[in-house]
């Protein structure tokens, strides 16, 4: 009973007996190591294919939009590793590139939604009332709006584009991410030491800051490494329909489509290949995610 | 537990009428309309007055307040309009088009449950095992599938085999026959793309199952019946599967509402002429009065499957109604 | 001036397939095809644009005038309904058509020329609330009457050679005075006609039918039972339906890895007609943004462009070929080889065209420039163009990033000026040089101008050539005109003309290609050898 008491004492053990205690980044991705095989094969594809990116300049044989028109549609051979495309492009150095622009996209929107989604879920959970019940109204309003027609009304309105495309991906995003937040900052929040906190007069943004957005950073990273994976896979998606990246932008889902489809028989290289890539490299996400998943979960650490 | 009951519907109320909002400012933000798409579709030339003419034969050049007060008048009384394009009444545009999708979400549906639950309880049962590694690698490839890719290469398979064992290529047929109507045309219509779609659904379904097995069996009355000696068969199928179920049922039921989207591309890849289809083409058109009304379909899917969701939760856990 | 000769331009390369003189053709048998589209918004050709209308409802009707079947590629036109094709009367500004007594509509009603001079004025002189989308074709038409049964007659307000080509718009379908004077919107769902073939059955976004007219006032023909349109507006399907038989033909045209497919799948039982298209890709610049106000930049970017390897590489992957300018290479007005060789921008000395191209950006201060392209959403063979654009002004230092939109909003674009540069398709239903070329025309005087320029010299030259009667003066003045656009002005440089391949399997006969995917679709010489 008497820790519900708000004296100052009190309220300043409380501070540190809640708050999380930074760990320690370097044991962390050690124990992580050890423990999780499979994550670290995650990690491995992942770094393959986004060092691949890194570095196209240096790694690409050719130049990823020189139509080379002496050499369409060309099979895998010595010169062209992965074959050419129907303008003679080489596959291998536009793969390359294409990892480029998914790790971009798929990391910009990640992050984007991922954060957006953090404060509004985070804000969400902490004023409660009103703003709860607008915000889960609109978010409620943009999680069942067809994303198709969301995003063929930001193309249509903006323009094809990374950018653009970068944003029709974040909108969806953000309130898948602000449901896993808010339901995790909702246990927080009914801690009885957060009203006693206010009561103090500590300010807003201390408590957020220090307590919620803390705790919830495990359902947070897990959510937002599963929204790489995600906006990869919509990319691909928006590109086949010819709403994403425009060419000569060389991008896994634009690869994917009109060529590909066109040339299925003849050339099936060019569907092929870029399809393995965005499978194995969401694939590795996924890996990771789930890893990170199992090592964060309190239920199954204390296992 | 009404109370809770009537809160939930009420609030379905804003999330509609904020998507009906959406939806029309959104169409009426893109640039040109569909007089333009219409007229300019020759690539040729075409008059002014002709555009003038369609924008009034169409009511698309009345003041957006008033266009929006007849969306929702209409929405209010079930009327969704005719479609800008072909004139048809949109309930007919959609009506055609609705049985493929139907179908296609329903097959899906019924490959996912069969494949995911008998694998994810096995998974769960066998935790670690090579099998529980198959099986996860299995579901995490079809997390990571791109659904269309998929379909390319899944065409391209069939036609390729069908080729080699009979020497002509086969290719599902192209007009749409009704199931009652010839059974096996209508299943090679849709087998395939049901199959594509219904692979990363039952990877979903797979994970969940899994992980909600795995979370029962740990339970306490588990191990007492287990303690009791009952047959594992028995304990798995009367107490751990039932349990399991639940979380399982509600991820199946969210799923289906997000299954448009899988629909949307698939429809493309197999050039079936489903709801999906209809979705670009009528924002590619810039058929208000067509998109308007199957945003609101599709929103309304999506939140009645969230209502039932929340109700069913809030009826087995009487703990959320009181909250 | 009785049509254009066009002489050998077409080729109509027949792989075993095109009907020959000596063969009879067989009744029966049902044609299936496909529409590479999805659903034509009405059935109403009068008001649409889309060769979905004109696909699937041209074998319902006839036309005043069409294009000669046998011969779709010649310019001549003959009649469908008419008895013979008159002589211009007075001074070259009157038409009178004698129509035929013996064609039926489909409800058993004979047509009469008010028929005809009804449905003409709907086109020509729409009543309010009417959509004619093509009205502007026919501003010189003054009245069209039927002062008897038999009789239609035009009166122009000046004599024109761009008359009878606009007459046999493939769009003109014939339709009963009684419907369009009680209901003009009538025809929108509803079909009633004069064609070979009455209308059976319509199944939205699937499929159009239609069975044989046995009131045809061509006694023999058509030869088929039936016809059936399937709409697949996805050109991987459309192929894959072709192979597999489950369609005999699209009589669109395809990019050359569908023909190669349909032609190694089909082996010997394959037939291809090609021909020029008479739509092509050309680009636009916008003369109010800076720096495309100014000749020398415009030049440079149309110089850089490598016509002549550019348009036989892309002829590999895209449905283009022919390079030329806005008149059609198969027209006397048309200029020759070695006359294009002369214009900016088909040099065959593609060096000296790019170090002209630099040192005309430099001297013009633009050595840097960077500007976005505006391109439509469609692969053939906007992409394509979009790409050898790029990469062409890659190479002189260009820098260029591509906005590629919807239908909609391309057009919309285009029309408000919304644009630096862009990709466009010009192109109409019928050859028809004296008005294609008006696109090239000032602003004031051209509605289909985008470039929002203004050219009094140039709109002079073509009324010259408008009124020239001696077609040797008048390819040269067709020839100054297309140079002042291309070369000395570079308002709107044409890049590459379309080209139209049509593989089908070779029990279809009777059916010929010609420039317009519109024109000769009623199938009423269409049968099939099996």
């Amino acid at each position: 009973m008497a820790v519900l008491d708000p004296t100052p004492a009190s309220v300043a053990a409380l501070d540190e007996a809640y708050a999380v205690a930074p760990r320690g980044v370097w044991a962390t991705i050690v124990r992580f190591l050890r423990r999780q095989p499979v994550g670290t094969l995650g990690i491995v594809l992942v770094l393959l294919f986004g060092l691949a990116g890194i570095f196209a300049d240096f790694l690409s044989p050719y130049n990823p939009t020189a139509n080379d028109f002496a050499a369409m549609t060309e099979a895998p051979s010595w010169a062209h590793w992965l074959g050419t495309d129907q303008l003679g492009r080489d596959l291998l150095s536009r793969i390359l590139y294409g990892s480029r622009t998914a790790f971009i996209v798929g990391l910009t929107s990640a992050v984007a939604g991922g954060i957006s989604g953090l404060v509004l879920g985070v804000s969400s959970a902490y004023f409660g009332g009103r703003v709860d019940l607008v915000l889960q109204r609109v978010l409620d309003i943009v999680i069942s709006f067809p994303l198709i027609i969301m995003a063929l009304a930001v193309v249509s309105i903006f323009g094809t584009g990374v950018q653009n495309v970068i944003l029709a991906i974040t909108i969806p995003l953000i309130p898948r991410c602000s449901r896993i937040v808010r339901s995790s900052a909702l246990a927080i929040r009914a801690v009885p030491y957060v009203d006693a906190a206010r009561a103090l007069g500590y300010g807003h943004s201390r408590i957020i800051m220090r307590h919620m957005v803390p705790n919830v950073m495990g359902p947070f990273l897990v959510i937002i490494t599963a929204s790489v994976g995600q906006a990869i896979l919509a990319e691909a998606s928006l590109s086949y329909l010819g709403l994403g990246v425009q060419e000569p932008v060389p991008a896994w889902g634009l690869m994917l489509q009109g060529g590909a489809e066109e040339y299925a028989t003849t050339a099936p290289w060019i569907a092929i290949f870029p399809g393995l890539a965005i499978m194995l490299t969401v694939f590795g996400i996924n890996l990771f995610g789930d890893a990170l998943r199992d090592v964060l979960d309190p239920k199954l650490r204390i296992r | 537990m009404y109370r809770y009951l009537i809160s939930r519907v009420l609030l379905t109320i804003p999330t509609l009428i904020g998507a009906a909002a959406l939806v029309f400012l959104l169409m009426r933000l893109i640039p040109g309309d569909i007089c333009l798409v219409r007229l300019g579709s020759g690539g040729s030339s075409f008059s002014t007055d002709a555009l003038l003419a369609c924008h009034k034969e169409i009511g698309i050049d009345r003041p957006w307040i008033w266009q929006f007060a007849d969306f929702l008048w209409g929405l209010a009384r079930f009327d969704f309009g005719t479609s800008m394009w072909s004139g048809k009444p949109v309930i007919t545009e959609i009506a055609t088009r609705f049985p493929v999708s139907l179908e296609v979400a329903v097959l899906a549906t019924v490959i996912a449950v069969t494949i995911a639950i008998p694998l994810g309880t096995i998974s769960a049962l066998r935790q670690n095992s090579w099998i529980d590694l198959a099986v996860r690698t299995f579901s995490i490839a079809g997390l990571a599938t791109p659904a269309f890719w998929l379909g390319i290469v899944s065409i391209l398979v069939v036609l390729d085999v069908s080729q080699v064992i009979t020497g002509h290529p086969w290719m599902p047929p192209i007009d749409y026959v009704p199931l009652w109507q010839d059974p096996l045309r209508n299943l090679s219509i849709v087998i395939l793309p049901a199959a594509t779609i219904g692979y990363r659904y039952a990877a979903v379904s797979m994970r969940m199952t899994r992980s909600a097995m795995l979370e029962v069996l740990r339970e306490d009355y588990i191990r007492t019946a287990r303690a009791k000696g009952l047959l594992r068969r028995i304990i798995i199928n009367r107490h751990a599967l039932k349990n399991a179920l639940l979380p399982v049922v509600t991820v199946i039921g969210i799923e289906f509402a997000f299954l448009i989207g899988g629909l949307v591309v698939t429809e493309q890849v197999f050039n079936l002429n489903g709801i999906g289809r209809l979705m670009v083409l009528s924002v590619q058109n810039q058929d208000y009065t067509l998109t308007q009304a199957l945003v609101m379909l599709v929103v309304t899917i999506a939140v009645l499957s969230n209502l039932v969701v929340d109700l069913l939760y809030a009826w087995l856990d009487p703990r959320i109604a009181l909250a | 001036m009785r049509g254009l000769a066009l002489g050998a331009g077409v080729l109509a390369a027949a792989w075993g397939g095109a009907a020959t003189a000596d063969e009879t053709p067989k009744r029966g048998g049902t044609l299936t095809f496909v529409i590479p589209a999805d659903a034509p918004p009405s059935f109403d050709g009068h008001r649409e644009q889309t060769f979905a209308t004109v696909q699937a409802f041209a074998p319902f009707y006839s036309l005043l005038i069409r294009v000669d079947p046998a011969n779709p590629g010649s310019g001549q036109f003959v009649c469908d309904v008419c008895t013979e094709m008159p002589q211009p009367a007075d001074g070259g500004k009157t038409y009178a058509f004698k129509i035929r007594g013996d064609v039926k509509f489909q409800d058993g009603t004979p047509m009469t020329a008010a028929d005809v001079a009804a449905s003409w004025n709907e086109i020509i002189f729409p009543p309010s609330g009417v959509i004619s989308p093509r009205q502007s074709y026919f501003l010189m038409v003054d009245k069209v009457e039927a002062p008897d049964p038999t009789t239609v007659v035009f009166r122009l307000k000046f004599p024109t050679a761009a008359f009878l080509p606009a007459l046999a718009d493939p769009f003109a379908f014939i339709y009963k005075r009684e419907i369009i004077d009680k209901d003009p919107h009538w025809y929108e769902k509803n079909v009633m006609g004069t064609g070979p073939f009455k209308f059976v059955e319509y199944e939205t976004g699937q499929s159009i039918k239609g069975a044989r007219n046995p009131d045809y006032f061509r006694k023999d023909q058509p030869y088929l039972d039936g016809f059936t349109g399937i709409f697949i507006a996805k050109q991987a399907t459309s192929v894959d339906a072709i192979r597999s038989d489950r369609a005999a033909v699209e009589f669109r045209g395809m990019p050359p890895s569908s023909v190669d497919e349909i032609k190694s799948a089909l082996g010997k039982d394959v037939s291809i007609q090609t021909s020029n298209w008479n739509v092509g890709s050309s680009m636009t610049f916008n003369h109010t943004k800076k720096p495309f106000d100014d000749p020398r930049v415009r030049r440079a970017l149309s110089l850089a462009v490598d016509r002549w390897h550019g348009a036989e590489a892309l002829s590999k992957v895209a449905i283009v070929k022919t390079v030329g300018t806005f008149a059609f290479p198969d027209s006397p007005l048309a200029p020759t080889k070695e006359e294009l060789q002369k214009i900016a921008g088909y040099w065959p000395d593609m060096d000296k065209s790019r170090d002209e191209a630099k040192r005309l950006l430099k001297e013009a201060g633009a050595e840097n420039l960077s500007f976005e392209l505006l391109n439509r959403n469609v692969d053939q063979p906007y992409k394509y163009v979009g790409l050898l654009l790029i990469d062409s002004w890659r190479k002189i230092g260009v820098n260029v990033t591509q906005k590629v939109v919807p239908t909609g909003p391309y057009y919309d674009a285009l029309r408000n000026g919304d644009f630096t540069v862009a990709v466009e398709a010009p192109g109409h239903g019928i050859v028809n040089p004296l008005l294609d070329v008006q696109k090239e025309l000032s602003h004031s005087i051209s509605a289909e101008n985008n470039g929002q320029y203004e050219d009094p010299e140039a709109a002079d030259i073509y009324n010259r050539m408008l009124r020239e009667s001696d077609p040797q003066k008048q390819h040269q003045l067709m020839l100054e005109f297309e140079k002042r656009n291309a070369d000395t002005q570079a308002h709107q440089p044409f890049i590459v003309w379309w080209y139209r391949t049509v593989p089908y399997h070779s029990y279809v006969k009777g059916w010929k290609i010609g420039p317009s995917h519109l024109a000769n679709q009623d199938l009423s010489t269409v049968w099939l050898d099996k």
